[in-house]
């Protein structure tokens, strides 16, 4: 069974205006890497949110790990399950020093202290922030607060991380450093990473692509399949990877290019 | 202004003081100073300032940043020493001008004054500058606990002032942010008189809280979504422990504070 299931699920935060998501059928196996784009309004936001209770569907149901989100019992299960991080680096660290910040979440679940210690010491070391475990978040990087944000839902030990545009607030290297970091996760940890973004350049390198537009999934795919329907993409307001969109140009103007997805492979084809 | 504020400015540190246990340290406090206001003689004062030197030593707190946290005082300790010199009276005469006169009595009263509010302070920044913020929250907390059964929200008190003391420093970047905005677009934040000045407040005021509440929203979403439901089954990363020290910590300011007391 999928770790992640949604059933026709449709959202509307306000009855009078249109829902934000309209039947969403979407199961996620776990160790998968799925990136979430689609433009501004198209319900990105109010999808993750289901995934961790923090919205309820207006109709359908969704499923983490087998239990259903609408039971109560099962809410704070699947919120361990299922970490979130936000866009905002600055407004979900809650602590006054990071250490203490990793440790909120495995607090909340009441465990031991002994074993908080532990999980707050390998979270730290798996976003690479041990050295900064004494700081007061206030003084780190954008990238650094968002890893740290990440270390406070590993310390959890959930299945699955959802990640908001984890990166647009940040800088080319905190960028970087997010990316680099939610990969490792994803390969050496085999955490199930949903990763919602509008950089295009970040969903190379996912398993799965879910193209959302009003509401609606629009399509799902591999990225080479995603990025294959170019013109699709534009329509819906959204970009492809520079080298995409190049490698379209130059089939265009006739020269062969096989599918390609970065630019080291652009230039491999070409060279 | 509010940088100089020593409450916040804890000094990390590995000194006997730094580790004593935040609840031993609060309760020592409080005793001290209820016991410096049965103080009434100036050797009392000296021993209690002999204490104080005795701490600051132990916690190798440089003097100068215990001198720095009595800079926000200095106001209400200058007006105290001025009202009790010349308006109380009694005692011997001193100094005479027309109808302003100096009397014994007032100025004995206003050093007096003073001196217990610059002992209160500084004993308060003792503890703060030794004790971290998360600590001292701790230590409220754990203090509150048996006022949860009257229906006192201890656990929430002590998360609302962490995240208070979380945010201080990002909303004065952000008024900072704010401020240079306004300042780009013509507002005048330094001219004219209060009521002006106050008025002229309102345009980094008003982006300041609608910010402030966006972050309180993001804040609750990142909170719940990481599994806070109150303080009912939360446990903590670093347990606090009493241990002999504390107890001899104890021992030693009841005895002094006793001293201070009776005699
Ligand atoms: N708290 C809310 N109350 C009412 N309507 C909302 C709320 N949050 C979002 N909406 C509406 O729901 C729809 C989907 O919003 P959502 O935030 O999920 O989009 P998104 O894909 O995350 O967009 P973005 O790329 O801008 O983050 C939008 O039409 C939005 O206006
Ligand atoms: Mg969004």
């Amino acid at each position: 069974m999928a770790l992640i299931e949604l059933r026709g699920v449709d959202f509307s935060y306000n009855e009078m205006e249109a829902p934000a998501l309209k039947n969403i059928n979407l199961s996620i196996e776990a160790g998968e890497f799925v990136s979430i784009i689609g433009g501004n309004g198209s319900g990105k936001s109010t999808l993750a949110k289901l995934l961790n209770v923090l919205l309820l569907p207006s109709a359908g149901e969704v499923i983490v790990g087998g239990m259903n989100t609408f039971a109560e019992e099962n809410w704070l299960k699947i919120r361990q399950k299922v970490g979130m991080v936000f866009q905002n680096p600055d407004n979900q660290l809650v602590a006054t020093r990071v250490e203490d910040d990793v440790a909120f979440g495995p607090e909340n679940l009441g465990i031991p202290s002994p074993e908080i210690r532990k999980r707050v010491d390998q979270a730290l070391e798996a976003v690479g922030m041990d050295r900064f475990k004494d700081y007061p978040p206030h003084n780190l990087s954008g990238g650094q607060k968002q890893r740290v944000a990440i270390a406070g839902i590993i310390a959890m030990e959930p299945e699955c991380i959802v990640l908001d545009e984890p990166t647009a607030m940040l800088d080319p290297q905190g960028r970087r450093e997010v990316m680099d970091t939610i990969h490792y996760l994803n390969k050496e940890k085999g955490i199930t990473i949903i990763h919602i973004t509008h950089f295009m350049e970040e969903t190379v390198g996912a398993d799965r692509i879910v193209v959302m537009s009003q509401g609606s999934i629009d399509k799902i795919g591999s990225p080479l399949e995603i990025f294959r329907e170019i013109d699709d993409l534009k329509k819906l307001g959204l970009d492809v990877p520079l080298a995409v969109e190049m490698a379209h140009e130059l089939r265009k103007k006739g020269i062969k290019i096989p599918d390609i997805l970065s630019i080291n492979e652009l230039v491999d084809s070409l060279c | 202004m509010l940088r100089n504020i020593t409450i916040g400015q804890y000094l990390a540190g590995n000194s006997v003081i730094h580790n004593l246990d935040p609840r031993m340290k609060i309760i020592i406090t409080i005793m001290m100073i209820t016991a410096l206001f049965f103080i009434d003689s100036f050797l009392g004062y000296a021993l209690f300032f002999l204490a104080v030197i005795i701490i600051v030593y132990l916690s190798r707190i440089p003097p100068i940043r215990i001198l720095r946290g009595l800079k926000p005082v200095l106001f209400l300790v200058m007006l105290t020493l001025i009202l009790h010199v010349f308006f109380t009276k009694g005692g011997d005469l001193i100094w005479r001008w027309g109808f302003i006169s100096i009397e014994s009595e007032g100025l004995y009263t206003g050093f007096f004054m003073v001196t217990r509010i610059l002992l209160l302070v500084v004993f308060t920044s003792l503890l703060t500058l030794t004790t971290s913020p998360l600590e001292l929250t701790d230590g409220i907390e754990y203090l509150l606990g048996p006022l949860k059964r009257i229906g006192v929200p201890a656990s929430e008190l002590a998360m609302m002032m962490t995240i208070a003391l979380r945010f201080i420093p990002t909303l004065l970047e952000e008024a900072d942010k704010i401020m240079k905005a306004q300042m780009a677009r013509g507002a005048d934040f330094e001219s004219g008189n209060i009521v002006k000045r106050a008025r002229n407040l309102i345009p980094l005021l008003v982006p300041l809280f609608i910010s402030a509440f966006r972050r309180a929203d993001d804040l609750a979403l990142a909170m719940e979504s990481r599994c806070y439901h109150g303080g009912e089954g939360r446990t903590r990363l670093y347990e606090l422990k009493i241990g002999i020290r504390d107890f001899i910590a104890l021992g030693l300011s009841i005895i002094l504070s006793l001293i201070f007391i009776i005699f």
